[in-house]
C-alpha cells in the first residue's frame, strides 16, 4: 500500500521553501516552485486499512492523502515537471521507517506480521523551465546522496506516474553463513599482504607476519587441537585482529619507537611512543597536584571530580572519514557515537551536553576545483551541520559551543570533532561510580539496535587514505530516538544496580567492546547466533565486526539478569545474552555451538609489534615579508570580520538546541542583542548547587605551517583562557587532545613522512609544556592519522590539527563574565603583552603575506596574568572580559562593542610587549596569545589595578555611547567605524 | 517535602524520546508541588495511577523522533490507553499543561481546544515558515482576559523558544476566531513571531482554563542565570517559575477548601 502525505496547501510547508531558496542559490535560479510529499510504503500489515493509514500518517487539520493514487495528480499541489522520489538503499537504518513500525506496534498495538515491510520515500515536485542534464544532476545531489540512497526520476510526460514502485527493494545481499579458515601458517610474505588488501583488514607486512608467528606456535596449536577448533586461523579471527589493531582502535603511530632528529639543533633522540613520553607523562606528573582526577585514559572518557556528591566526565571523537563520504550520517553517528562514550563510561554516565568543532574547505571555492569523488564544501557543511543538528536535539542534548573552521587543506577530508559531557554520582551500590568491574560468571548482554551490514570495516577503513574504492558500507545513519530509549532504560537500570560493567558499540562492534571489557575477567564466550540481527544472512565474522549503530554492551551478574531483561521489555529496549564472561584468558567464540574463533587475549591486546619511525625537523623559513605600506586597517578590519572562520556563525548554532536540560548559563552567543560571541559555554549541571563547569576550546591549525610546537601551545592557551575569561577556578580544569594529522609515515604516497612525523612529535612537545606549565592534566583523547585523500591522482592533506577541548569548575555561576560590553565610559584594559607575531594569523591569510613565525606563549607571564584576573572576576569587579585570539584586538574589540552594542575609543600606542616593530596593522591584528580585552566601571578601576599590578596590563580606553569604533595610534586616528558597519561585515549571512 | 493531604502532586510524563522532563519536573519541585517523572508505558500498565496525582505536564522532547510529524505518535498512544482515565482527570477539575512537544502532543489528541468534548482535531503545529529548528529568548505577552489558571496576572516574559514545528494553525476561520472570541490564546509572541503562527499565538487554553499548551519554555527559566542577558540587567528570580507558581497555588487553594 502506498500512502502519500502532503499539505492542503503547499504555500504552508516552510521546509519545503527553505529547500526551494537553496536551490535557486545552488543548482539554478529558473527553478520556480517546489513542493514536498511524504510517502509511506507499507505490505503485509493486514490491519493497517487505508483509513488506518491516513490516521496514522497524517495531520488531519494540516494535510491530505491519497492512498495507492498519486499525489502529484492532485489538484491541490502546484503544477510541476519533474518528479524525484528518493528513499534509502537497502539496508540502510531509516529511523522514519522504525518509526512507523513503533507507531504501529506500540502505540496502536497491532501485528505488524513476521515479514511486514515498511519503507518511506519523500517525493520533491519541481517546476521549472527545461534543466540539461548537468543542471538535472546537480539538482537531484541536492536530494540525495547515491552512496545511501536511490531515486525514481520521472519527466511530466515522458514517464507515467504509475511508474512508481507499490514497493522499493528491500532484501540485503546474502553472505556465506559459515566460518572460512585460511592458512596464514605456510602462507609466504605476498600471500600475507595479498590477504590483507582482499579482506580489508588494513594490516601491515609486520603485522600479519606476527599473525603468522602466532599461528606457527606449537602452544598455540596444541590449544586449538585440544579445544577442537582448527589450526588453521579462522576469517573469524583474523578479522577481529584487524579490528582490534587498526589505527583507530590501537593507535599505533602515537605508540610507535621514532627516531626524531632536529636539525636545527643536531641532536638525536629516540622517543618510545609519543603517548606515554608527552601526554600520560603529563598527567603523571601532574596526580601530585591535581586530586580532582579519578579516572583518566583507560575508560571511554575521562572523569573528574564536581562536587562531593557528583564527577564530571568529557570525550571528544573525531568522524572525519564517514563525514567526507555521507556527511549527514557520518555527523550524527559521530554525535550519537561519543554520546555513547560518556553512557560506557564507569558505571554509566547522563550527557548532558554536546559540543563541536567542524572544520571544512573554504565554503567560496569553485565547484570546478573540486577533484571528481569529493563533495563541495558547502554540501559536505550542509549534511554535517543538518547531522549535528539532528543529532543533538533529538537526543535532548544541548550544544553548548564549538567551532566552524575553514581552510583549503580541509577540502580532502573534513574534520567532524564531536564531544559530550556527562555527569555521574559520585557513588553507585556503595562503589566509585567510575568503576566498571566484570567477574567471571557475568553474562555478556548486547542492548539496543540490531545487527545488519551497515558499518562493517568501518575502523580499519578510517586508518586508511580515502580514495576511490572507499566502502559504503562504512556509512551509517544514526537512530538518536533508539539511542535515547536505550539511556532513558540504562540510566534507570544502573540506579537499580542491575549490572556490573558497560561500554559502549563503536568502532570494531562488539569485537571491540567485548574484547576490552574481556581483558577485565581475563576471558569470554561468545556465542555469535544469539546476537539479534536486523535481517538473515550475515557472516559470523559480519556480526563480530559489524559497526550497527545504537548498541551497549553490559557485564550483568546472573542474579540480576532476570529483572534486567524484565525492565528492558518494559521499556521497549531489545536486550540479548551474547555470551559469558570468564577467566580462560581467551576469547572463545561459537557460532552454532561449533567453535569459530580461539584467540589468546595477551596475544590480542598486547602481540602487535611497535611501528619502527623516523622524524625529522627542518624549521620553515622565518624571515617576513614587509607589511605593505598601502594597507588600511579599517579596510583590513572589515574583511578580516567577513573571513568565514571569523564571521559570526549565528545563522548556523541557532538551529542546535543549546539549552535543553535547564542548565544553562553562559550561552554561544551573548550581549543586550544576543548576537554577540562568547569565549566558552558556562553550565550549572547540577540544579541545587550553584558550582557550575566551564566548556571551551583552543585549535589554530594556521600555525601548523610554522611550527606545531607554538601551534600546541597556543592551542592549550586558548582553551585555558577562555576558562579563566569566563570566570573559572585556575586550579581546576583538564582537558583533552584530539589530533587530526596528515598521514605521518614515510611512503610512497608520503614522501615527506619524516617531517609530518616531526611535526607530530613537537606538538606532543608543546601540549606537554603547555599542560605542565598550566597544570592542566590530560584525562582522555583521540587520534585521526590519515586525514589525506588520494583522489584522482591528487593528494589533499589537512594541516596537522590539534584541538584542545577544556572542562573545567567554576566556583560560582553567578559570578561568570561575559564578553560584552556592559555600560558606556566604563574603562576598557588590554592584558597580556601583544608581540607583534604575524605568522600564521588571519591577517597573514587574507593579505596573501609571508609573516615567518607563528605567535610563541610565555607560560610564566600568563599564569601571572590569568591568577591576577580570576582574583579581579571573584571579586566581581570585572563587567567584561573577551579574550583576544583570531584576528587580534581589532577583532575582539569589535566583538565587545557589538555585544553591547557600544562605542569604544581606545589608543593602541605603547602597549605592552616587544614586537619587533609597531605598524598599526601588527599592533591591531596579531594574535599574541594570553591576552584580554576587559572592561570595568570607574569605581572599580582602582582596585582592579592593585590587582593585576606584576603583570602586563594597560588602560587603553573608554567604552562610549556613540555608535563608532575609534581606535588611535601614537601618529593618527587609524580605524573610525560605525557599529552597522561592524555589524554588517560580521553577519555575513547563510553559509 | 510533607506528604499530607494538601500536598499538590504533579506527574511529568516521559519516555519515547521526551527529553525536558528533568527541568519541568524540578520547576514544579521550585514551585512547591511534588512532582515526580512517570515513564508512559507504566501509566499505561495502571492507569488508575493517573488519579493520584493534580497536575499532569507533557514536557518537551522529540517523542517518536516526531518522525511522523510532531508529537503525533504519542498523542496515538496517549490517545489509545489512556483517554477515559485523562476525561475523568478533566472532570474533577485537575490541572493539565503541555510545553513544545507536550503542546503538540495536546494539540494532536485533540484535548486543545477541545470545543465539542469529542477530541476532535481543530488545530495544529506545523514546520515553522523558515523550514528550520530555532534556539532562541524572546519575549511573550499574556492575554489579561484569558481565564487560564496558569497564566493569571501575568503580563510579559522573556523565554527561549526551542522548535522546529511551532506554527500555530487553525482548520478554518470559524476555529480561529472562536479561539479568539472565547479569549482562549492565552499566549502571544510579542516582537517577534518566529514560525508564522496565526495571530501570533505561542499558547491556548481550553474553555475550562485548566489546560494550557505553549511552544515556548517557562521551564528553561528557572534560574536568574538562564536569562541570556543576566551579567547585563538585574534579574531576581527565574521568571519562568510563575506560570507553574500559578498552576500549584490554584490547586493548593482548592484542596485547602
Amino acid at each position: 500500500m502506498r500512502t502519500e502525505v502532503f499539505y492542503k496547501n503547499s504555500e504552508i510547508d516552510g521546509r519545503a521553501k527553505r529547500l526551494l531558496s537553496l536551490i535557486r542559490a545552488t543548482v539554478s535560479s529558473a527553478v520556480e516552485n517546489l513542493a514536498m510529499v511524504d510517502v509511506y510504503l507499507t505490505s503485509g500489515i493486514h490491519e493497517l486499512s487505508p483509513e488506518l493509514a491516513a490516521e496514522l500518517f497524517s495531520d488531519p487539520v494540516a494535510q491530505e492523502v491519497r492512498t495507492d493514487e498519486a499525489a502529484a495528480d492532485s489538484s491541490l499541489l502546484p503544477d510541476w515537471n519533474y518528479l524525484i522520489e528518493v528513499t534509502y538503499r537497502p539496508g540502510v537504518t531509516n529511523p522514519v521507517a522504525i518509526t512507523a513500525r513503533n507507531t504501529i506496534e506500540t502505540a496502536l498495538a497491532l501485528k505488524s506480521g513476521k515479514d511486514s515491510v515498511i519503507q518511506t520515500a519523500v517525493q520533491y515536485l519541481v517546476k521549472s523551465p527545461e534543466l540539461d542534464e548537468k543542471i538535472l544532476n546537480k539538482l537531484k545531489k541536492v536530494f540525495y546522496n547515491p552512496l545511501i540512497q536511490q531515486i525514481e526520476f520521472i519527466e511530466k510526460g515522458k514517464t507515467p506516474l504509475s511508474t512508481l514502485p507499490p514497493l522499493y527493494p528491500y532484501k540485503v545481499v546474502k553472505s556465506r553463513v559459515s566460518v572460512e579458515t585460511i592458512d596464514i601458517k605456510s602462507a609466504a610474505k605476498k600471500d600475507l599482504e595479498k590477504i590483507s588488501k582482499e579482506r580489508l583488514l588494513a594490516l601491515t607486512i609486520n603485522e600479519m607476519e606476527s599473525i603468522q608467528k602466532y599461528y606457527s606456535d606449537p602452544s598455540v596449536l596444541k590449544i586449538r587441537e585440544k579445544k577442537g577448533i582448527s589450526v588453521k586461523a579462522t576469517d573469524v579471527e583474523l578479522e577481529m585482529i584487524a579490528q582490534t589493531w587498526s589505527e583507530h582502535c590501537k593507535h599505533k603511530i602515537f605508540s610507535a619507537n621514532i627516531e626524531y632528529k632536529d636539525f636545527e639543533t643536531g641532536k638525536k633522540e629516540r622517543i618510545e611512543s609519543v603517548f606515554k613520553s608527552y601526554i600520560k607523562k603529563t598527567t603523571d606528573d601532574l596526580s601530585e597536584k591535581r586530586k580532582f582526577l579519578k579516572s583518566v585514559f583507560h575508560d571511554n572518557s575521562g572523569v573528574i571530580d564536581f562536587d562531593d556528591k557528583h564527577l564530571v566526565c568529557f570525550k571528544v571523537e573525531t568522524h572525519n572519514s564517514p563525514s567526507a563520504l555521507d556527511p549527514y550520517g557520518g555527523s550524527i553517528t559521530g554525535i550519537v557515537g561519543v554520546n555513547r562514550d560518556i553512557m560506557g563510561t564507569g558505571k554509566g554516565a547522563k550527557p548532558f551536553f554536546n559540543t563541536n568543532v567542524l572544520c571544512f574547505g573554504e565554503p567560496d571555492t569553485p565547484e570546478e576545483s573540486i577533484p571528481e569523488g569529493l563533495l563541495h564544501p558547502s554540501t559536505v557543511l550542509r549534511g554535517v551541520h543538518h547531522g549535528i543538528i539532528d543529532g543533538g536535539n533529538q537526543s535532548g542534548i544541548p550544544t553548548v559551543a564549538g567551532a566552524f573552521l575553514f581552510d583549503d587543506s580541509f577540502t580532502g577530508k573534513p574534520l567532524v570533532f564531536c564531544g559530550t559531557g556527562g555527569l555521574l554520582p559520585a557513588e553507585i551500590d556503595n562503589e566509585g561510580s567510575w568503576i566498571n568491574h566484570i567477574t567471571p560468571g557475568d553474562a555478556a548482554v548486547m542492548i539496543g539496535g540490531r545487527i545488519g551490514k551497515d558499518g562493517i570495516h568501518g575502523a580499519t577503513f578510517s586508518s586508511q587514505a580515502l580514495d576511490e574504492e572507499s566502502p559504503s558500507s562504512a556509512v551509517q545513519i544514526g537512530d538518536p530516538i533508539t539511542q535515547k530509549k536505550m539511556f532513558d532504560f540504562l540510566l534507570e537500570a544502573r540506579d537499580l544496580g542491575l549490572y556490573d560493567g558497560i561500554t559502549d558499540n563503536g568502532a570494531g562492534g562488539l569485537s571491540s567492546s567485548l574484547g576490552e571489557m574481556a581483558e577485565y575477567s581475563n576471558g569470554i564466550r561468545i556465542d555469535l547466533e544469539k546476537c539479534l540481527l536486523k535481517y538473515e544472512g550475515l557472516a559470523p565474522w559480519e556480526i563480530l565486526v559489524s559497526e550497527s549503530q545504537e548498541r551497549m554492551t553490559l557485564a550483568v551478574n546472573p542474579d540480576k539478569l532476570g529483572a534486567f531483561m524484565t525492565l528492558a521489555e518494559k521499556r521497549d529496549v531489545e536486550a540479548s545474552v551474547v555470551g559469558e564472561f570468564q577467566d580462560s584468558g581467551f576469547i572463545d567464540i561459537r557460532y552454532e555451538g561449533k567453535p569459530a574463533g580461539l584467540l589468546s587475549i595477551e596475544f590480542l591486546h598486547n602481540g602487535l609489534p611497535a611501528m619502527e619511525l623516523k622524524a625529522e625537523w627542518k624549521r620553515p623559513f622565518t624571515g617576513s615579508d614587509p607589511i605593505r605600506g598601502d594597507l588600511d586597517s579599517r579596510d583590513i578590519l572589515i574583511r578580516l570580520l567577513k573571513e568565514p572562520n571569523i564571521a559570526s556563525k549565528e545563522s548556523l548554532v541557532r538551529q542546535y538546541d543549546h539549552e535543553v536540560g535547564g542548565v544553562s548559563v553562559v550561552k554561544p552567543f551573548t550581549g543586550i542583542n544576543s548576537d554577540a560571541p562568547s569565549d566558552g559555554a558556562v553550565l550549572r549541571p547540577v540544579f541545587e548547587s550553584e558550582r557550575g563547569i566551564t566548556v571551551t576550546h583552543g585549535i589554530c591549525p594556521r600555525y601548523s605551517d610554522k611550527d606545531t610546537y607554538d601551534m600546541a601551545m597556543c592551542a592549550v592557551d586558548e582553551a585555558y583562557r577562555a576558562h579563566i575569561g569566563s570566570g573559572g577556578d585556575p586550579d581546576f580544569a583538564a582537558v583533552l587532545d584530539n589530533f587530526c594529522w596528515p598521514d605521518p609515515v614515510e611512503s610512497e604516497n608520503t614522501p615527506d613522512g619524516r617531517y609530518k612525523l616531526a611535526q607530530l612529535v613537537r606538538a606532543c612537545k608543546g601540549l606537554h609544556k603547555a599542560c605542565i606549565d598550566y597544570g592542566l592534566p590530560l584525562i582522555s583523547g583521540k587520534d585521526s592519522m590519515k586525514n589525506d585523500a588520494q583522489i584522482g591522482g591528487r593528494k589533499v592533506s589537512v594541516r596537522p590539527t590539534l584541538l584542545i577541548s577544556l572542562m573545567g569548575i567554576i566556583r560560582d555561576t553567578g559570578k561568570a563574565v561575559t564578553t560584552d560590553f556592559k555600560n558606556p565610559d566604563d574603562i576598557i584594559y588590554i592584558l597580556g603583552n601583544t608581540n607583534g607575531e604575524l605568522g600564521g594569523t588571519f591577517f597573514e591569510k587574507i593579505s596573501r603575506g609571508y609573516y615567518g613565525r607563528s605567535p610563541e606563549v610565555d607560560t610564566d607571564t600568563a599564569i601571572n596574568t590569568y591568577k591576577k584576573l580570576a582574583k579581579a572576576i571573584e571579586k566581581g569587579i570585572v563587567s567584561s572580559c573577551h579574550d583576544i585570539s583570531d584576528g587580534g584586538i581589532g577583532v575582539a574589540l569589535a566583538e565587545s562593542s557589538l555585544g553591547g552594542m557600544t562605542g569604544a575609543d581606545i589608543s593602541i600606542d605603547s602597549l605592552p610587549g616587544r614586537p619587533s616593530s609597531r605598524e598599526t596593522p601588527r599592533i591591531l591584528f596579531c594574535e599574541s596569545p594570553s591576552r584580554f580585552i576587559v572592561s570595568i566601571s570607574p569605581e572599580n578601576c582602582m582596585d582592579f589595578e592593585n590587582i593585576m599590578t606584576g603583570s602586563p596590563f594597560k588602560r587603553i580606553g573608554k567604552t562610549t555611547d556613540s555608535n563608532h569604533i575609534v581606535i588611535r595610534s601614537a601618529k593618527e586616528t587609524a580605524v573610525e567605524i560605525s557599529l552597522e558597519t561592524v555589524q554588517d561585515a560580521w553577519k555575513r549571512g547563510d553559509f | 517535602m510533607i506528604n499530607d493531604d494538601r500536598t499538590v502532586k504533579t506527574a511529568v510524563i516521559t519516555g519515547y524520546g521526551i527529553n525536558a522532563d528533568n527541568e519541568l519536573k524540578q520547576a514544579f519541585i521550585m514551585s512547591g508541588s511534588d512532582a515526580v517523572k512517570i515513564h508512559i508505558q507504566d501509566l499505561i500498565d495502571k492507569p488508575e495511577l493517573l488519579q493520584d496525582f493534580h497536575i499532569l505536564a507533557f514536557p518537551g522532547g522529540f517523542s517518536f523522533g516526531d518522525h511522523l510529524g510532531s508529537g503525533l505518535v504519542f498523542a496515538h498512544l496517549f490517545k489509545k490507553h489512556l483517554k477515559k482515565e485523562l476525561d475523568r482527570f478533566v472532570e474533577d477539575g485537575k490541572l493539565i499543561i503541555g510545553i513544545c512537544n507536550g503542546f503538540q502532543v495536546l494539540v494532536k489528541m485533540g484535548v486543545l481546544p477541545n470545543f465539542e468534548k469529542d477530541w476532535s482535531c481543530d488545530v495544529s503545529l506545523i514546520h515553522n515558515n523558515t523550514g528550520v529548528f530555532e534556539n532562541s529568548w524572546l519575549e511573550i505577552s499574556f492575554n489579561s482576559r484569558s481565564g487560564c489558571v496558569w497564566t493569571k496576572n501575568l503580563d510579559v516574559m522573556d523565554v527561549p523558544i526551542r522548535h522546529g514545528e511551532g506554527r500555530f494553525i487553525t482548520k478554518s476561520k470559524e476555529i480561529l476566531n472562536k479561539i479568539e472570541s472565547e479569549n482562549l490564546a492565552a499566549i502571544r509572541y510579542k516582537n517577534r513571531n518566529p514560525n508564522g503562527s496565526e495571530n501570533d499565538i505561542a499558547g491556548i487554553t481550553d474553555r475550562t482554563g485548566r489546560i494550557l499548551g505553549m511552544m515556548p519554555h517557562p521551564e528553561a527559566f528557572i534560574f536568574p542565570e538562564n536569562h541570556p542577558r543576566w551579567t547585563r540587567e538585574v534579574i531576581k528570580e527565574g521568571y519562568g517559575l510563575q506560570i507553574f507558581k500559578n498552576g500549584v497555588n490554584y490547586m493548593k487553594e482548592k484542596l485547602c477548601h
